[in-house]
């Protein structure tokens, strides 16, 4: 079962470790499943997929796919430059793409619900050519861009700064225009990463609720995502209804963890 | 990163080029602009649009130091934990070999994965009034949800992976034959990790510490829904944001997360300090990946 080894501490290491994950993880899982299915299975069903509740998932599926969409632009190119080109406050622009990891999700909804309001430095503007952006769809969107971006950038980054410029520049000698440069030597080497990141975006995406309940409005049927309906669910007392949904999300939160780690052992081989 | 591939490129761009690199470069510097540091702007902006002293008057009322008080508590609780379990794992995974290694690797992970409010209501599933444990645990008067338990447990579930992350794929690589040696030169146990590994996994640490305190000082959706929002009882600082934005109080709110705006900043600037200052040293934590 286990390779002999001279370094002690395997019992009491492991033992910490699956205990701690059992108590801290393994047991409320365990414990939110057991709890969902105990008011019958047609129950479970009629509340998860409730139309307000496949409303919520229509709404959080699309906000997420688009803001993950977006960063997968704006990331690599963010990326692309930070790893390849020397200009002023380089180091704190790298810096600052990790803001969306450590700025409290709170905050960062506040902040960009002040901003897309029509009254705020974008909104207003925005609002004067006739587009709305907090509390609709868009400003949903807006917030999961912000929380999305460090994994597309930081996911690709290390893959770009790898690759070597001689390649490129072989490419072009032998006559190739930019972009049949870009789409037959740079876009095969970064696909993987370039996937890699777009899911994680998206995977977080799915779960967000901080950056996303002010900016969101919150109206049921529009713009209500799905974390959004189980607390809302769940201040009506409506636990069945909650956990329903809550296990339904956290089912997706599996399927997302299994993708990424796919893709990840993907471009493991890739790079090899 | 190679210095010279970046030179070369340089080099080689001719006028044409030279527009591309511009031209992205300003794509995605405006980018960055737009999504990142305006709402960071914003946030002082609105902080101290009536004042210093406002800004003062709204971070120093009593609720607002309760919350602060709250928030110390909870990461001086969930963070050491986490450390310890951090360690605990990656000494494990990394130093032996055992059947369903991955499997463990994987759910160390799946706190990164599952959304906030689901942990919540996992916490709530487990420990609330119409829980499994929580009736038995409200009769001896154990109280979880709507308490301070229930906001450490939902702390320490979402910055369970952070240090334990930063720690696996150090120590896989630096390799157990150093280890191996003062084994066999008579060492034990405890002073092996404490002279040979704990020199080594110093920096990677200590960013593991860093960002899993961050996150503890942030956290908003999981403990959200198991506070409660009790008001000077169970709100931390991202709470009591919340409160004060909703009712319609924004500049007492943008004061009170303009704090944690400067933790954020803080957080970054050690980070990119801890991987600067590691990498002169030689030890390399990897640089800026939290997902």
């Amino acid at each position: 079962m286990r390779k002999r080894s001279v370094l002690p501490g395997f019992g009491l290491t492991l033992g910490i470790t699956v205990c701690y994950v059992s108590l801290v993880v393994l047991l409320p899982v365990s414990a939110m499943v057991a709890r969902s299915t105990s008011g019958g299975l047609s129950g479970f069903w009629a509340a998860a997929l409730s139309p307000r509740a496949l409303a919520s998932y229509r709404l959080t599926l699309t906000a997420s796919l688009v803001a993950a969409s977006v960063n997968a632009v704006f990331g690599l190119i963010v990326a692309w430059v930070l790893a390849r080109y020397r200009f002023p406050l380089r180091r704190v622009a790298d810096a600052l793409v990790d803001l969306p990891f450590a700025l409290p999700t709170a905050v960062a909804g506040i902040a960009l619900t002040t901003l897309y309001a029509p009254t705020g430095w974008i909104g207003k503007p925005l609002a004067a050519i006739g587009i709305k952006v907090a509390y609709t769809p868009i400003g949903i969107t807006v917030a999961l861009t912000f929380i999305g971006l460090p994994f597309v950038v930081r996911t690709l980054q290390p893959v770009i700064g790898a690759l070597d410029a001689d390649v490129e520049e072989a490419a072009a000698s032998l006559g190739a225009r930019p972009w049949q440069t870009f789409l037959r030597v740079v876009a095969p080497a970064i696909i993987p990463a370039w996937l890699t990141g777009f899911t994680l975006a998206f995977a977080r995406a799915l779960g967000e609720y901080g950056s996303v309940v002010f900016i969101a409005g919150n109206m049921p049927m529009r713009t209500e995502i799905a974390p959004l309906l189980v607390m809302t669910r769940l201040e009506q007392y409506d636990y069945s209804g909650a956990t329903a949904i809550a296990v339904l999300m956290l089912g997706a939160s599996f399927v997302m963890l299994l993708a990424v780690n796919g893709l990840q052992s993907w471009s493991a081989r890739r790079s090899a | 990163m190679g210095n010279s591939s970046m030179r070369r490129t340089r080099m080689r761009s001719g006028p044409a080029g030279r527009i591309v690199r511009i031209a992205l470069t300003a794509t995605a510097l405006l980018f960055l602009f737009g999504f990142v540091v305006l709402p960071l702007v914003a946030v002082f902006a609105q902080a101290l649009s009536r004042g210093v002293q406002a800004w003062g008057a709204a971070v120093t009322d009593p609720a607002a130091l309760a919350a602060v008080r709250l928030t110390l508590l909870t990461c001086a609780l969930a963070v050491p934990l986490n450390c310890i379990f951090g360690i605990a794992a990656a000494w494990a995974v990394t130093r032996f070999e055992f059947r369903g290694k991955n499997l463990l690797v994987s759910v160390i992970d799946l706190p990164f994965a599952i959304s906030p409010v689901v942990v919540g209501m996992m916490l709530i599933s487990l420990y609330g009034l119409h829980g499994l444990v929580g009736p038995a645990m409200e009769a001896r008067g154990l109280r979880v949800i709507f308490a301070l338990p229930g906001v450490v447990l939902a702390t320490v579930f979402v910055t369970m992976p952070f240090v334990a992350r930063e720690l696996i794929p150090l120590m896989e690589a630096c390799g157990h034959e150093e280890e191996e040696c003062a084994r066999l030169l008579g060492a034990g146990g405890w002073q092996i990790f404490r002279r040979v590994t704990l020199p080594s996994i110093k920096w990677a640490l200590l960013y593991g510490v860093i960002l899993a305190n961050a996150r503890a000082m942030g956290e908003f959706g999981a403990v959200s829904v198991v506070s409660g929002h009790i008001r000077g009882v169970t709100n931390t600082v991202p709470l009591h944001v919340e409160v004060l934005y909703d009712e319609f109080n924004f500049q007492a709110a943008f004061s009170v997360a303009s704090i944690l705006a400067l933790l954020a900043v803080g957080t970054l600037a050690a980070k990119s300090f801890v991987s600067w200052y590691s990498r002169q040293r030689g030890g390399n934590p990897e640089d800026g990946e939290i997902a």
